[in-house]
């Protein structure tokens, strides 16, 4: 684990080094493995082919312009592509080395494994006890009403939002600000317990203030969990990852380290693309 | 020389002022139309509605003010009027024409006085049916008590015609025709209801689009078959079905009982209610599935905790105006339900509706200041009402459910 705080590594600029970073990710088990992922929509090709892990307990950041297969890349991790029509998945995708698209794996058990939080903030139209509550419930993680306040207790806190909502529970959810939303839809991600979470650029529909609580809290969460984070922001890449994967055109161009991705990238079209020359 | 003749007349001299108002206008730019503050063919239509319009009040003034006898006088004096107005008012519009007029806006304050006047003539309606029934319900209040019609038990609005015949002074208590309305109204949304509800889930959640592309038009066709086709479908069928099916477990069932003109009510506001639902279902924002599903929610677990939920304002608003349909529903019950007013709650029993009462009171040969007759126009006060305050209800309740998502 890093020690700089999120503040520390805003202020010390976009392109960062972090030699401690980069020192014990090779060891690494992965979470997730891909092998010769590819993903067509109908007759366009998505995705080409990918290979890439993703490190346990890290957080990955896939960047790349529009259109270039990441948002479709992190679908694939929780099969959330499943109900397109004419999504047609080839390859593997491994979690824990168990193949997600195997004929015996329902998804809905995989999605309770792998969370997901989307570009903007979907809570229900229920409580914000209710939205925590929902997936616990759904999946009998709780027998008492005790056990289940627990929970939600728990998820909110995990979240970084109990503090600012524990005398509106219930309230509906929509009621809360942007960015107390998209942290109520962490807590009820957190609440599943999930090993893995995914995160489809999370901060694009926040303020700046509202983003730096979203970094802060991938930051503590990231150790425990495995993070995932697509984003548009090579600020935010740099300020939150471990990793990072380049995508260009649904081909993975270059992964590693996100301090030698953002130094010294070995491919010229990641170069062009983190320094502003094409976005 | 009628009046069909002057309006022809009065068009084609409006036709005449467009056009040369529009040449008028083209002479003034002289050939440069940045000159204009409008378009020539504003300029024109200017001039038309500056020939027309005063001509038809002139017209209409006529009509209205000149008493009948003297009109067969000088039926040409009628013609010399209108004509005069037209042309004087062709010919002042004509001579008004400048490059800085601005005939654009004046044309377009006629339009918009002329679109109040459309949405007004719906509205004044309203107001007149509602001041129509009122007056004449005071009229009734003023034979019969109001809390006589509101609380009485017992309704035989019979009354005798003449002082000297032997009849009955007839009873207005009209709780047990509002309870018949209610009790059919019931069976017709415990059908309705789920059935419609459950549609639409179908219809929305898992009909693949193809096949909802062609159940969605055939249930709203469903919509439109004229109500009295139900009716006899539901006096004729149901009915008699009702009352073998009741007899076979040993039931007594009227021949024209509320379970049968109930029922086929029901299916008449299904579609609706399905409709509605349907619409309402799918406007849920995908990204409440998205997110119930990222949750490792199944599809039915997210319909059932999710989406519904996030529809039911919706779906409550539509059942409603479902509501309000099956109390304001008249040739249905007129040829299934029956005349006479029972007060029950049981459903195979005959009743009656407000509905029906208001057709039997106001059928055949009527004298209108009997209180016989007015009682309709009191049931048709209570009824507009109610269905008013449902409709009411209904939209609020629908739009409050709008704001939460937009």
């Amino acid at each position: 684990m890093r020690t700089m705080s999120v503040a520390d590594r805003t202020r010390s600029g976009v392109i960062a080094e972090f030699p401690d970073a980069a020192a014990g990710t090779a060891a690494k088990p992965a979470a997730f493995e891909t092998r010769e992922l590819s993903v067509f929509y109908g007759k366009k090709q998505a995705l080409k082919g990918i290979n890439l892990d993703i490190d346990k307990g890290e957080v990955t950041a896939l960047i790349g312009p529009s259109g270039c297969g990441k948002s479709t890349y992190i679908r694939c991790l929780n099969r959330m592509n499943d109900p397109i029509p004419g999504c047609r998945i080839e390859g593997k995708v491994l979690l824990d080395g168990m193949d997600v698209y195997a004929a015996d794996i329902d998804p809905v058990e995989l999605r309770a494994r792998v969370g997901m939080v989307f570009q903007k903030p979907n809570p229900f139209p229920k409580s914000v006890w209710e939205n925590v509550a929902y997936g616990p419930r759904i999946h009998g993680l709780a027998a008492t009403r005790a056990e289940l306040n627990d929970i939600v207790e728990r998820s909110l806190q995990r979240a970084a939002l109990f503090d600012e909502v524990k005398d509106r529970l219930q309230e509906p959810g929509t009621s809360l600000s942007g960015g107390q939303q998209q942290r109520l839809c962490i807590a009820r991600a957190l609440a599943v317990d999930p090993d893995v979470i995914l995160m489809d650029e999370p901060c694009s529909a926040l303020d700046p203030i509202a983003t730096a609580k979203i970094e802060e809290l991938i930051d503590e969460l990231s150790g425990n969990y495995t993070i995932v984070i697509v984003t548009h922001s090579m600020q935010q890449a740099a300020r939150v990852s471990d990793m990072t994967a380049f995508f260009h055109l649904g081909d993975l161009v270059e992964t590693g380290p996100t301090d030698t991705i953002f130094t010294t990238p070995r491919d010229e079209r990641t170069e062009g693309y983190i320094t502003g020359r094409f976005g | 020389m009628n009046a069909t003749f002057l309006f022809v007349v009065i068009v084609l001299l409006a036709a005449m002022g467009y056009w040369l108002g529009r040449a008028r206008a083209l002479a003034v730019a002289g050939g440069k139309g940045r000159v204009l503050h409008s378009l020539p063919s504003q300029h024109g239509a200017l001039v038309a509605l500056w020939a027309a319009v005063p001509a038809v009040i002139a017209l209409l003034a006529w009509t209205l003010l000149v008493p009948e006898g003297q009109r067969a006088v000088n039926p040409w004096l009628r013609v010399a009027l209108v004509v005069a107005t037209a042309g004087a008012g062709l010919w002042l519009a004509l001579q008004r024409v400048r490059a800085r007029q601005r005939a654009r806006n004046h044309v377009e304050a006629v339009i918009r006085l002329l679109l109040l006047l459309a949405s007004a003539v719906a509205i004044l309606t309203t107001v007149g049916i509602v001041l129509s029934l009122l007056f004449e319900s005071l009229r009734f209040f003023a034979l019969v008590p109001p809390h006589e019609f509101l609380l009485g038990l017992d309704w035989a609005p019979q009354t005798a015609i003449r002082a000297d015949q032997i009849g009955q002074s007839g009873s207005f208590g009209a709780v047990p025709v509002f309870v018949g309305t209610l009790l059919i109204a019931f069976i017709a949304m415990a059908v309705a209801t789920p059935v419609g509800l459950m549609a639409a889930i179908w219809m929305a959640e898992y009909a693949g689009e193809r096949v909802r592309a062609t159940v969605k038009p055939v249930l709203e066709i469903l919509a439109g078959v004229p109500t009295v086709v139900y009716g006899f479908f539901a006096a004729l069928t149901v009915a008699s079905i009702v009352r073998r099916a009741g007899e076979s477990i040993g039931l007594e069932v009227a021949s024209e009982s509320a379970l049968a003109a109930g029922l086929v009510m029901g299916i008449m506001i299904l579609p609706f209610v399905a409709s509605i639902s349907d619409d309402v279902i799918r406007a849920v924002p995908v990204s409440l599935r998205h997110g119930s599903m990222a949750l490792g929610a199944t599809h039915s677990e997210t319909v059932r905790r999710v989406i519904v939920p996030a529809a039911l304002p919706g779906i409550v608003g539509g059942v409603l105006l479902g509501v309000s349909r099956a109390i304001g529903e008249t040739m249905i019950v007129v040829m299934a339900a029956g005349l006479s007013a029972n007060l029950t709650a049981n459903p195979f029993a005959a009743v009656t509706t407000v509905t029906v009462q208001i057709v039997g009171l106001l059928t055949g040969d009527q004298e209108f200041d009997s209180a016989k007759t007015l009682s309709a126009f009191a049931l048709g006060l209570v009824l507009f009402f109610v269905t008013l305050a449902l409709n009411v209800l209904a939209l609020q309740i629908v739009r409050r459910y709008r704001e939460a998502y937009d």
